[in-house]
C-alpha cells in the first residue's frame, strides 16, 4: 500500500497539479471562512497580526499556478509589500485573524457539517509557528478522533483517504506529503492493533498520533540543541531564507551567550531575509543583510552556511528556497561547511536527478516595473541541492551525513 | 609486481593475513625471531596485505592456510628469548622450522634436551591451538613461562612413540593431535619440584643472557650440544611445517568449530587465484571439463582463470555419455554457458535455477544419506561444473547461497517429496520475486524518470534497461535513445534492432564516440552485473568509461539493478576480480578479412591480448541506483544488503 502511495508521488504529472491548482484555492477560500479551529496548545504567535494569509489563487496575472506552500509561507513570513496588501484587500471572503479564536470546539466537527480534514488542517496551518507538516499531523490525529469507523480497516481507509486529500491539497509541499506518509507509517504500523478490541486500538492510535505530533513539534528544539556544538564563538554564519528551525538554532545559540554574527541574504522575491534579520536583531545578534547576488563576495568572511529545507530527499540532498543551490556551490568551492537544519518529517521519498526533475512550485515575482509580455520570468520557488554540496544535516534523529538520510528512509518505509 | 608474485607461491602465508588478522602482531614477530627466520613472514606479509578481501581463499583449503598458523605463533610465545629460542637463534636457519619438528631433538638428543625439544614442539602446537581462542592473552601469558612449559613433562611420555615414528613420516602428528589439546589444558601437577626448579632456572638464565648478550652470544650449554643434530635434520625440517600444520588444523577443529563454521558462512564466495600453480593443479585434477590453459597471459591478470577458447566445447560434448553423475539439465545449461548461448546476469541465473529445479525434481535420496546434506553436496558439485564452464557471476552466487540455505533449513520432519516440492516452490519464488517482479518494479520506478524530450543513452544490452525503454515508450513518452556499443560483443546491435522494431527513435554509435554524443544526452541508463557494498557498480566492460564521461558532462547516471545482485563485497578496481574473454576476439574483426594485421603477430611472444569482460564503476559516477526497493543513492547499497540479507536467505 505504501509502495503505491509513494509511487503515486513520483507519478505526479504537471497537468495534474495544474488541475488541482485551479480547483483547490477556491475551495479553501470558502472553507477558510467556515472553519473552526481547535484550541491551540501552542504559545501565542507574534505574527498573528500579519496581513492576510492570502486566499487569492491568482495574485499575479503572469502565472496561473501558484504553489500554495509558498503562498502560506509568504503569508506567514513575508514582509509586507504593497503588492500583497493590495491583493489582501482585493481578496474576498477573508476573515480577520481574531475570529479564529472565537469558536473553540475541540471536536472539530460540528453536527451540521461533516468533518473535513482540510478544514482541520487549515486551522492548524494558520499558526505561523506550526510547520505545515505538523499541522497535517495534527489534522490527521483529529481524523482518528472524529472517526465514526467501527473497524480497524475502516479507520485505516478513512485515514488513508484523509491523508490523500491532504496531500493532493498541496502537491507542491514536500513536507506535507512526507509528513502525511510518515504519520501513516508511524501510527498505523503497530502490531498491538491486531489483538485488541477496536476502542482500545483506537485510543492507542490516538495516543500514537498525538505522540507523533508532539515529537514533530519538539523536533525544532532538539535540532537547536544538537547544533549548538557547531556554533563557536566569533563565527560568522550565512543564512539563506527564513527557516524557523534555523531561527530556533540561532536563538538558542544567542541565549547561551555565544558570540557570533549572521549574514542574511535578502531572499528575493518574498524577502525572507529581511524578516529573519529583524528577528535576529531583536535577539541582539549582529546581523548584516546581503543582497542575494553578494553571496560569493562575502563568502570568505563566512565560517559556515546554515539553511533550512523544504524537503530532504532520498539522495540526502535538499529541496529548499531558490538560491540555496548556488550558495551551497559557492560554499563548497570555498571549502565552507554547509549545514542543513531539517526536521525528520521533511524526509521525503523523492529522488530528483537534477533541478527540473521535481514537481513545479511556482510563485509570483514582482520586479517593480512592468515586464514586457515577450519576456519570460523564471518563477520557480525552489531548487535542489545535491548531497555532495552539503556537509551535515541537523535533524531530530541526530546529526547526519547526507548519505544516512536514505538509510533512515529505507528503514522507515520498507 | 615481481616481488608480489615471488611471494605468491607460498599460499599459506598469504592466507594468514586474512584468517588471523589479530593473531599475529607484527612487532612481536619481528622482535622475537632472529633476522633470518623472521624475514620470510615479513617479506610475505606485504603480499598478504596487498590481497584484497576479494581474494579470499576457499574454505576447502583450510588445512593449507593453517600451515601458516604455527609460523607466526611460534615466535609469539617467546617475546623474550627463552632458552629454547636461544638455541634456535644460534643455528639461525634451523630455528623456526626446526622447532616444529618433534623428531628433530627427540632423535639425537640426550634425555634432558629431548624434554626441551618436546616442550618446544608442544608449546608451538598448543600455541597454535590456543591462538584462535585467546590470541590476545597468549602473548602476555607466555613470557612468564607458566603455561607453555607445563605440558613438557606430561607429553614427554606421550610422545615417546613419536620418537620412533617421526622420522618415518607424517603419521606422528596424527597421533599427537588428540594429545596436544588435552595436554595443553592440563594443569601443572605432573611436574616434580626439581623439574620445575630446573625449568625456572633455565628461564632465568636465559633472561639474564638476553640482557647481557643482547640476544645472540650466549647459549645454554645443552643447546650448544643440539646444534649439530639440528643441522643434520635440516632437510627434514623443510616439510616439518606441514606436519605441524595438519596437527594444528586438527587441533583447532576441536577448539572452536562453531566459530569457524560461522566465519566460513560469513565469508564471501571463495575465489581461486589462478596464478597459484599448486592449487590450479589440484583443481584441474578434480575438474570435469578438460581445459587447456592459455599460454600467454597478461601480467596483471594472471590470477584470473583463462583457458584456450573453443577447446572445451567439443571435449565436453564427447564426454557427454561418460559423465553419468551429471544431470542432463545441468549439462545442458553448462554447455550453453560455455558456448555463450545464455548470457546476461538474469538469464544465466534463471537458467541455473531452473536446471537446479530439474535436478531436485529428479532427485532421490540415496540410501543411508539425508536429503539436505546429499543434495547440498550435489549442488556444490554442479556449481563447480558451472564455474568451469564459465565463472559464476555474483548474482548467481547469491542465488546459490539462497538455495543452499533453503535446503539446509528444511524441516527434517518433511518427507522427501514434500521437501523436494518445497525447494521447487522456493526456486520458483526466487525467480518470480527477486527477478521477474523486481524487474517490473524497477521498470515502474525508472520510467518515472523518463520525461518528454529526454535523450537517453544506454550502453551494451541490459534486459532491464530495455524493459524500461520499452515501457516508457508504451506510456507514450517522447524520447530518443542513443545506443552505445563496443567491440567485440556488439550486443547493442540486438538491442537496437528490438528498439527500432518497436518504433523507438534511436541512434547507434560506438563507445569511441561517447564523448561526442554525450553533450546532448539528458540521462544515462545502465545495467549492472552486480553492485558492491561501497557502491561500486560491476558491469560490462566499458560501463565505467561511459559513466565517467557522463559524470564529466554532468549527466545523471542511473543504474538499474535488482537487489539480489547486491553483494557485500567491496572492490576498488576491476583487476582483482574479473573475467577474461577470448583474447582472439579482439584481434579479429568479423566480416573483414582484410583487417588481419594481427594474424601473424599473435603468436609472437611479446604480444598479449587482453579481453576483459567486466569493469568497476566507482560510486562517484553513479547518481542513482534503481532497484526493487526503490530509488536509492549508491551509498545505500550496504543498507539494503544489511536490512535484507536475512530476507534474501529466507524470503
Amino acid at each position: 500500500m505504501k509502495e503505491q502511495t509513494t509511487r503515486a508521488m513520483w507519478w505526479r504529472s504537471p497537468s495534474f497539479i495544474l488541475d488541482n491548482r485551479q480547483q483547490q484555492p477556491n475551495d479553501t477560500a470558502r472553507r477558510d471562512a467556515l472553519s473552526i479551529p481547535l484550541s491551540s496548545p501552542l504559545p501565542p504567535s507574534t505574527t498573528m497580526a500579519d496581513p492576510n494569509p492570502n486566499p487569492n489563487p491568482n495574485p499575479n496575472p503572469l502565472t496561473d499556478k501558484i504553489s500554495a506552500y509558498y503562498q502560506t509561507r509568504a503569508a506567514h513570513h513575508g514582509v509586507v509589500s504593497s503588492d500583497w496588501l493590495a491583493q489582501a484587500q482585493a481578496a474576498v471572503g477573508h476573515l480577520p485573524e481574531g475570529d479564529d479564536d472565537a469558536s473553540n470546539n475541540d471536536q472539530g466537527a460540528p453536527s451540521g457539517k461533516p468533518f473535513s480534514v482540510i478544514d482541520e488542517f487549515n486551522n492548524w496551518r494558520k499558526q505561523p509557528d506550526l510547520a505545515e507538516a505538523v499541522a497535517a499531523i495534527r489534522a490527521l490525529a483529529a481524523v482518528i478522533r472524529n472517526s465514526q469507523a467501527t473497524t480497524m480497516m475502516e479507520l485505516e481507509i478513512e485515514l488513508k483517504k484523509a491523508s490523500d486529500s491532504l496531500k493532493s491539497w498541496d502537491t507542491t509541499s514536500i513536507s506535507l506529503t512526507a509528513g502525511c506518509d510518515l504519520f501513516m507509517r508511524y501510527v498505523t504500523r503497530t502490531s498491538a492493533l491486531e489483538y485488541e478490541d477496536f476502542n482500545s486500538a483506537k485510543t492507542r492510535l490516538i495516543e500514537r498520533a498525538e505522540k507523533f505530533g508532539e515529537i514533530s513539534y519538539k523536533a525544532r528544539k532538539i535540532i537547536a540543541m544538537l547544533s549548538q556544538d557547531f556554533i563557536f564563538d566569533g563565527c560568522t554564519i550565512l543564512v539563506h531564507g527564513f527557516s524557523r528551525v534555523v531561527l530556533e538554532v540561532l536563538k538558542t545559540a544567542a541565549q547561551s551567550k555565544k558570540l557570533f554574527r549572521v549574514f542574511c541574504t535578502e531572499g528575493r522575491p518574498d524577502r525572507t531575509g529581511l524578516r529573519l534579520s529583524n528577528e535576529l536583531a531583536k535577539l541582539d545578534v549582529p546581523v548584516k543583510l546581503l543582497i542575494d547576488s553578494a553571496v560569493a563576495y562575502s563568502m570568505d568572511e563566512v565560517d559556515m552556511v546554515f539553511v533550512g529545507a523544504d524537503g530532504v530527499v532520498e539522495s540526502g540532498g535538499i529541496i529548499n528556497m531558490m538560491g540555496t543551490y548556488q550558495i551551497a556551490l559557492v560554499a563548497h568551492s570555498m571549502n565552507k561547511p554547509v549545514y542543513v537544519a531539517a526536521e525528520s518529517y521533511k524526509f521525503a521519498r523523492l529522488y530528483p536527478l537534477d533541478q527540473k526533475d521535481m514537481g513545479p512550485a511556482l510563485r509570483p515575482i514582482e520586479f517593480g516595473v512592468p515586464i514586457p509580455s515577450k519576456v519570460e520570468v523564471e518563477t520557480s520557488a525552489r531548487d535542489y541541492t545535491p548531497p555532495q554540496y552539503l556537509t551535515l544535516l541537523f535533524t531530530d534523529l541526530g546529526v547526519l551525513t547526507p548519505s544516512v538520510v536514505s538509510d533512515e528512509l529505507i528503514q522507515l518505509y520498507l | 609486481m615481481d616481488a608480489r608474485r615471488g611471494s605468491l607461491p607460498v599460499p599459506r602465508v598469504r592466507q594468514v593475513g586474512f584468517f588471523t588478522p589479530n593473531a599475529q602482531p607484527a612487532p612481536t614477530r619481528s622482535q622475537s625471531g632472529p633476522p633470518d627466520s623472521s624475514s620470510p613472514p615479513l617479506s610475505d606479509s606485504p603480499a598478504s596485505n596487498s590481497l584484497s578481501p576479494v581474494m579470499i581463499p576457499p574454505p576447502r583449503h583450510h588445512s593449507d592456510n593453517l600451515a601458516a598458523a604455527p609460523r607466526p605463533t611460534s615466535p609469539l610465545p617467546v617475546p623474550e628469548p627463552s632458552p629454547f629460542r636461544r638455541r634456535g637463534a644460534d643455528n639461525n636457519n634451523a630455528l623456526l622450522v626446526g622447532s616444529y619438528n618433534p623428531a628433530e631433538t627427540l632423535l639425537a638428543m640426550s634425555p634432558s634436551s629431548s624434554h626441551v625439544g618436546d616442550g618446544e614442539s608442544e608449546e608451538t602446537m598448543s600455541g597454535g591451538w590456543f591462538r584462535r581462542s585467546n590470541s590476545g592473552k597468549l602473548a602476555s601469558s607466555l613470557p612468564s613461562g607458566t603455561f607453555d612449559f607445563s605440558p613438557v613433562q606430561s607429553t614427554a611420555e606421550a610422545l615417546k612413540p613419536n620418537k620412533v615414528q617421526n622420522p618415518v613420516g607424517i603419521s606422528a602428528p596424527k597421533e599427537q593431535q588428540p594429545e596436544a589439546p588435552s595436554s595443553s589444558k592440563q594443569p601443572k601437577p605432573k611436574l616434580t619440584k626439581a623439574e620445575r626448579r630446573a625449568l625456572q632456572e633455565s628461564q632465568r638464565a636465559a633472561k639474564a643472557a638476553a640482557k647481557a648478550g643482547g640476544g645472540k652470544s650466549v647459549a645454554a650449554p645443552e643447546e650448544v650440544a643440539t646444534i649439530k643434530s639440528v643441522k643434520q635434520h635440516q632437510t627434514q625440517k623443510k616439510d616439518a611445517p606441514q606436519v605441524a600444520v595438519s596437527v594444528a588444523a586438527s587441533e583447532r577443529k576441536g577448539g572452536d568449530k562453531s566459530q569457524e563454521k560461522e566465519r566460513r558462512k560469513d565469508a564471501p564466495a571463495p575465489r581461486m587465484q589462478f596464478d597459484d600453480k599448486s592449487r590450479v593443479e589440484k583443481a584441474k585434477r578434480r575438474s570435469v571439463v578438460d581445459q587447456t590453459e592459455a599460454k600467454k597471459r597478461v601480467e596483471l591478470f594472471r590470477h584470473l582463470p583463462q583457458y584456450e577458447h573453443g577447446t572445451q566445447l567439443a571435449d565436453l560434448e564427447s564426454k557427454f555419455l561418460q559423465l553419468d553423475p551429471m544431470h542432463p539439465a545441468i549439462y545442458k545449461v553448462g554447455l550453453q554457458y560455455l558456448a555463450g548461448d545464455i548470457s546476461g546476469g538474469n538469464a544465466r541465473c534463471i537458467a541455473m535455477l531452473q536446471a537446479f529445479q530439474q535436478v531436485v525434481k529428479d532427485y532421490s535420496t540415496p540410501p543411508e544419506k539425508t536429503l539436505p546434506r546429499d543434495l547440498t553436496a550435489k549442488i556444490s558439485s554442479y556449481v563447480s561444473f558451472f564455474t568451469q564452464c564459465r565463472p559464476l557471476s555474483m548474482s548467481m552466487g547469491n542465488a546459490i547461497r539462497f538455495l543452499k540455505n533453503r535446503i539446509a533449513k528444511l524441516s527434517p520432519s518433511l518427507s522427501e517429496s514434500e521437501s523436494k516440492s518445497s525447494i521447487c516452490t522456493d526456486i520458483d519464488r526466487f525467480i518470480n520475486e527477486k527477478i521477474v517482479l523486481a524487474d517490473r518494479v524497477i521498470v515502474q520506478h525508472a520510467s518515472s524518470k523518463v520525461k518528454d524530450g529526454d535523450v537517453l543513452l544506454v550502453y551494451g544490452s541490459s534486459c532491464v534497461v530495455e524493459m524500461v525503454l520499452l515501457h516508457s515508450h508504451e506510456l507514450g513518452k517522447q524520447f530518443r535513445v542513443i545506443v552505445v556499443d563496443s567491440r567485440p560483443k556488439l550486443e547493442g546491435k540486438a538491442l537496437l534492432r528490438r528498439l527500432v522494431a518497436k518504433g523507438v527513435h534511436c541512434t547507434y554509435t560506438h563507445i569511441n564516440a561517447v564523448s561526442y554524443v554525450m553533450h546532448e544526452v539528458t540521462k544515462v541508463f545502465l545495467g549492472a552485473s552486480s553492485v558492491l557494498s561501497n557502491g561500486t557498480v560491476y558491469s560490462r566492460v566499458g560501463t565505467a568509461c561511459v559513466a565517467m564521461v557522463a559524470h564529466a558532462f554532468r549527466v545523471p547516471v542511473i543504474i538499474c539493478c535488482e537487489a539480489y545482485k547486491f553483494h557485500e563485497r567491496v572492490q576498488l578496481d576491476s583487476i582483482c576480480s574479473n573475467e577474461l574473454g577470448d583474447p582472439d576476439a579482439i584481434g579479429k574483426v568479423p566480416g573483414r578479412m582484410d583487417v588481419n594485421y594481427l594474424n601473424d603477430v599473435s603468436n609472437s611472444g611479446n604480444l598479449q591480448l587482453l579481453n576483459l569482460m567486466y569493469d568497476a564503476t566507482p560510486a562517484d559516477y553513479v547518481s542513482m541506483i534503481v532497484t526493487d526497493y526503490g530509488m536509492i543513492p549508491p551509498t545505500s547499497v550496504p543498507v539494503i544488503v544489511r536490512e535484507y540479507r536475512r530476507d534474501h536467505l529466507l524470503i
